[in-house]
């Protein structure tokens, strides 16, 4: 029989070491999963973890990987501290992607200085009002946000879809389904020459920044913090509700909105029929990897973006399929999920004292 | 203090990237795909394709793909990292790779691109793709003939030239027998669902349609074509044995040829840029055995096929007119391929309005 | 002919389309009474459609399949619930990761499945009954899994709301706390209704490929689990209403699919986005009170417990 039992306060120690259990728990379980496949461990290990970041090139990936999962997430982990369960991020990063897109579509032609910047408050919007929806439906008629928020992803990447098949499609591209490309002018720069990182990185780095000072000094983090962890003395000490699940779901999908936009913006260049690989998904995990604390939302926003790498290269150098990247992302994320609890509960194997006594 | 750290890791970097490239000596032919391999339809035949050069080049070269991989951000890393790793050959085999593959073609000036579906090329980038309306064609002929109820039930994708190309072939070749034949088209808005897919087929069986055919991925309507007795076509594969009393044909995507030809092109230095469209007569596309059916109607059906393979019948030969009555192609004309390419229009006969 | 004669065949589609839902939507319901949150229905719902079509095919036994492919879902549940409950790691990233694994592991395990063709399961056809006009073929000519969900419809609200082990259930939803102090093993509660949603989510995928659908292809599930997590809170966590909710989605599914047919000039995306919209619309009609939705939600859904806190 397992038990836990708790520390009484958090283990330095165990903060830093359960990531590391975490890590050799996987590596024990993808030597066992690669040798069943026939294929070297050692040598697929390697190629999923370290390979990846081993030139300029892939670390600059990597980057660009983890770019809109921690934008989300960081929004994401806000919410959920406060029991605002946004799980709808994708559709939100979707209308953020066609607002500002829009933009770029609409002044294809155009030079303006003002057209970045506009689309980039065109994308924070365009999350914002896809967010406002279960927002208003939660406080004015009560409406789970679980649901609702979920259902409009839907909505909204059908919505791409009739737009770049549709009304939108490039008229010089033979009717298939994609935009124009985006002017110049609405490309985000790039930072690093020869690479894929775009200004999207820093906003994601300005974001986690700020994401940390509004938990730990603004009083609204405080707020937030107190609902989620007890509702009642929230309500005791006169907190409007209804302000923090607005506040939570509008930053969450302006947020949302924003990766949408610096995804189209800094990587694709133009809008089509699929913007993200399921990056509002990604992301809630991403959140909670990350115990919703944002330096812990940018790491664990680059572990998961290496799995993905990662496993693309295990794909082209051993030729393991897909699936296998899904199979051992999943075991990575149990392993790091169980031994976080070792932070704040020692773990105990056999029957307890007072067991043993006869006690239940 | 950070830019030098930077500055640091870069070089580090650098450094070993250089060492890891130095490896790469081998040939090596990369493929990706949009869907997984397990789809049995479109990405499973590019794979069949893979396969077959791996059999008919054995030692030449080596073939890796990546799978699953979505239109959007990450096919750009996909393709660059195929590139990157030393392959020579890149086949990037769904319309979404455009951009992504003539970006990093761009990049890689000395690796060999092939994009299927696509329109833009350059020196070292090809398109390549199939003439699949010449198989619904012939599709259409036989459901003329076999179609009591004079309506034909079609699951849609999503409404873009390739799939209203298909619709309109299948049509044409239907009237060429029967000009009583409508189509219905139901679109599902995905490529891959099984069960929408086969709810669809459902839907156009309940409203009158006693043949079925399809441009989505499974074999879920054909299935229920067998199940409520009717007829329908098999889809990227010969799928006769999930409808053993349905199937009367299938239109089979057969990139076999066309891949190891060009693997060894790609070996011999005779590889050069260039736009393939390749029909019947080129082996790209295939039919299935002509099954559940009279023998006057397979053997015409073989003649229709033949006739499309010598170039004396064009599926797109005029007279073409349109939904709204206007003419598309006079009589004796044969519509062009850019006209062909970006076609989204229904010819007559189609029933309901094509989604713009 | 008459109109009823015409909307049979309609039904019928709804009743294929509703029940691979219902089964998942179901499961996750007790799940989530007991205060657990499993978003992994989808993993759950795949790798019991592997499992059940490859037993099915190996062996010629859909009822072994249909039992496999329920363990098979309860298998992750498993892992799942040591997890969240043993190891009291986060209920909603686990679940989402056991989506993420489920996913994998079966299209890893499915690779020699894949266009593998299979005889869809018998209908059980109820003599004299079904050849009553109309209702006849909807309520007595389907295959025992349509039967098997109606029922558990009901054995679920039974249990729940009529036998002392759903009272406990119930009770360690509302507050593990409480129901820890007067001596209720909220623990094994959560494992054996944890282990109950991942059967169920099993059964779901089970009808999928042996029946809906009879093949195997990988990611044949194509979001049903999300689906059906969305109807869970979609239902108010009430068996009837999930019921009702499951088949609205269903019906709103296959109408739209009819209406195009029918040749009515939407864009088909437009038409695709109506099952969503319909959802949110009745929630919101139906969650204006309050009170009511506080009744049912169980209070403690998705927060760790442990004994000793």
């Amino acid at each position: 029989m397992i038990r836990l039992e708790h520390r009484g306060q958090h283990s330095q120690t165990m903060l830093y070491l359960s990531p590391l259990l975490a890590v050799v728990l996987t590596l024990i379980f993808g030597t066992i999963v690669f040798a069943i496949l026939g294929k070297d461990p050692l040598v697929a290990l390697y190629t999923f973890f370290v390979m990846p970041l081993t030139n300029l090139h892939g670390v600059s990936e990597l980057l660009v990987k983890a770019t809109p999962l921690v934008l989300i997430g960081i929004g994401l982990s806000i919410g959920f501290r406060a029991n605002v369960w946004n799980i709808g991020a994708e559709g939100q990063l979707t209308i953020g992607a066609i607002f500002g897109g829009g933009l770029a579509i609409y002044f294809h032609d155009s030079d303006s200085l003002f057209l970045l910047p506009g689309m980039i408050v065109a994308g924070i919007i365009g999350g914002m009002v896809w967010a406002a929806i279960p927002a208003l439906l939660r406080t004015r008629f009560n409406a789970n946000e679980i649901l609702t928020s979920l259902m409009l992803s839907y909505v909204a990447v059908l919505f791409l879809s009739y737009l770049v098949h549709g009304p939108w499609r490039d008229p010089g591209g033979y009717n298939f389904p994609e935009t124009r490309l985006f002017p110049d002018a609405g490309t985000l720069p790039t930072l690093i020459s020869g690479t894929r990182v775009h200004l999207g990185g820093v906003f994601a780095l300005l974001v986690v920044f700020s994401g940390w000072i509004i938990l730990s000094k603004a009083v609204i983090g405080l707020q937030l913090r107190v609902v989620g962890l007890a509702p009642a003395a929230a309500r005791f000490a006169g907190y409007n509700e209804n302000k923090l699940i607005w506040f939570s779901l509008l930053l969450s999908g302006g947020l949302a909105g924003l990766a949408g936009l610096s995804e189209v913006s800094g990587t694709i260049g133009q809008l089509i029929p699929t913007i993200s690989p399921g990056y509002g998904f990604t992301a809630i995990i991403v959140a909670f990897l990350g115990r919703l604390h944002p330096v812990g939302v940018l790491l664990s926003g680059l572990v998961l973006a290496l799995t993905y790498l990662g496993g693309e290269m295990a794909q082209i150098e051993i030729g393991t399929p897909a699936a296998v990247t899904g199979l051992f992302q999943g075991a990575l994320l149990f392993f790091l999920l169980a031994c976080d609890v070792l932070t704040n509960y020692r773990l105990r194997i056999g029957a307890t004292r007072a067991e043993r006594g006869g006690v239940a | 203090m950070f830019r030098k750290i930077t500055l640091a890791v870069v070089a580090a970097a650098f450094a070993l990237s250089t060492s890891v490239g130095a490896i790469a000596e081998e040939n090596k032919v990369g493929f990706i795909y949009v869907g997984p391999i397990g789809d049995h339809g479109w990405s499973y035949r590019h794979d069949v394709g893979r396969l077959a050069i791996e059999k008919a080049l054995g030692d030449r070269v080596k073939t890796s793909f990546i799978e699953s991989v979505k239109e959007g951000p990450d096919a750009e890393r996909v393709i660059q990292q195929l590139a990157s790793s030393g392959h020579n050959l890149i086949f990037t085999t769904s319309f979404g790779f455009m951009n992504p593959t003539l970006k990093v073609a761009k990049r890689f000036p000395k690796v060999k691109f092939e994009h299927a579906t696509g329109y833009k090329r350059s020196d070292n980038l090809s398109t390549y793709s199939g003439r699949f309306y010449e198989g619904r064609y012939v599709a259409g002929v036989i459901a003329a003939k076999m179609t009591k109820s004079n309506v034909v039930g079609y699951v849609g994708s999503f409404p873009i030239p390739e799939v209203v190309r298909g619709i309109n072939a299948f049509l044409l070749g239907a009237r060429s027998i029967n000009p009583k034949i409508t189509i219905k088209v139901v679109w599902v808005s995905t490529w891959y669902d099984p069960g929408k897919e086969a709810d669809a087929a459902k839907a156009l069986i309940d409203q009158g349609a006693d043949i079925i055919t399809q441009h989505t991925d499974s074999p879920a309507p054909l299935q229920v074509a067998e199940n409520r007795g009717v007829y329908g076509f098999g889809q990227a594969s010969d799928n006769l044995h999930f409808a053993p009393k349905a199937q009367l044909t299938a239109i089979i995507d057969n990139w076999d040829s066309y891949y190891v030809s060009r693997a060894r092109a790609m070996l011999d230095g005779t590889w050069k840029s260039q736009d393939v469209w390749g029909g019947f007569k080129d082996g790209m596309v295939s039919m299935a055995p002509f099954t559940n059916m009279p023998s006057d109607v397979s053997k015409l059906a073989a003649e229709t096929q033949a006739a499309i393979t010598s170039g004396k019948l064009h599926p797109f030969q005029g007279p073409i007119k349109d939904q709204e009555g206007k003419v598309r192609a006079e009589a004796g004309k044969v519509l062009d391929d850019g006209t062909l390419l970006g076609m989204n229009w229904y010819v007559e006969g189609v029933e309901g309005k094509l989604p713009q | 002919m008459n109109g009823l004669d015409q909307l049979t065949p309609i039904i019928l589609t709804v009743i294929t389309a509703s029940t691979p839902l219902l089964f998942a939507a179901l499961g996750e319901l007790v799940t989530e009474k007991s205060g657990v949150l499993n978003l992994g229905v989808e993993g759950m719902m795949v790798i019991g459609a592997l499992a059940a079509f490859a037993v099915t095919t190996q062996t010629g036994s859909a009822v072994l399949g249909m039992a496999v492919g329920a363990l098979a879902g309860a298998g992750l549940a498993l892992i799942f619930a040591f997890l969240t409950l043993t190891m009291l790691a986060n209920q909603v990233a686990t679940g989402l990761a056991l989506t993420i694994f489920g996913v994998g592991l079966s299209a890893l395990a499915g690779t020699g499945f894949v266009g593998i063709a299979l005889t869809p399961l018998q209908k059980l056809d109820i003599p004299v009954l079904s050849s009553i006009p109309v209702l006849g073929p909807l309520l007595f000519n389907q295959d025992v899994l349509v039967y098997l969900s109606f029922a558990m419809v009901f054995a679920v609200y039974w249990f729940l709301n009529a036998t002392r082990a759903g009272l406990i259930l119930r009770a360690v939803g509302v507050s593990h706390a409480s129901a820890h102090a007067i001596g209720l093993p909220v623990k094994l509660t959560r494992y054996l209704a944890t282990l109950f949603g991942g059967l169920m989510a099993g059964l779901g995928g089970a009808y999928l490929s042996l029946s809906y659908t009879p093949m195997w292809a990988e990611n044949m599930t194509a979001g049903r689990g999300w689906i059906a997590l969305a109807l869970v809170v979609f239902s108010t966590w009430r068996p009837g209403r999930l019921l009702a909710g499951a088949y609205l989605f269903g019906f709103i599914t296959v109408l739209q699919l009819h209406a195009q047919g029918a040749g009515f000039a939407v864009p088909s995306q437009v038409m695709s986005m109506l099952p969503y919209l319909a959802t949110i619309l009745v929630l919101v009609l139906i969650s204006r009170d309050k009170i009511k939705i506080m009744q049912n939600a169980p209070a403690s859904l998705g927060k760790p417990f442990h004994s000793a806190k």
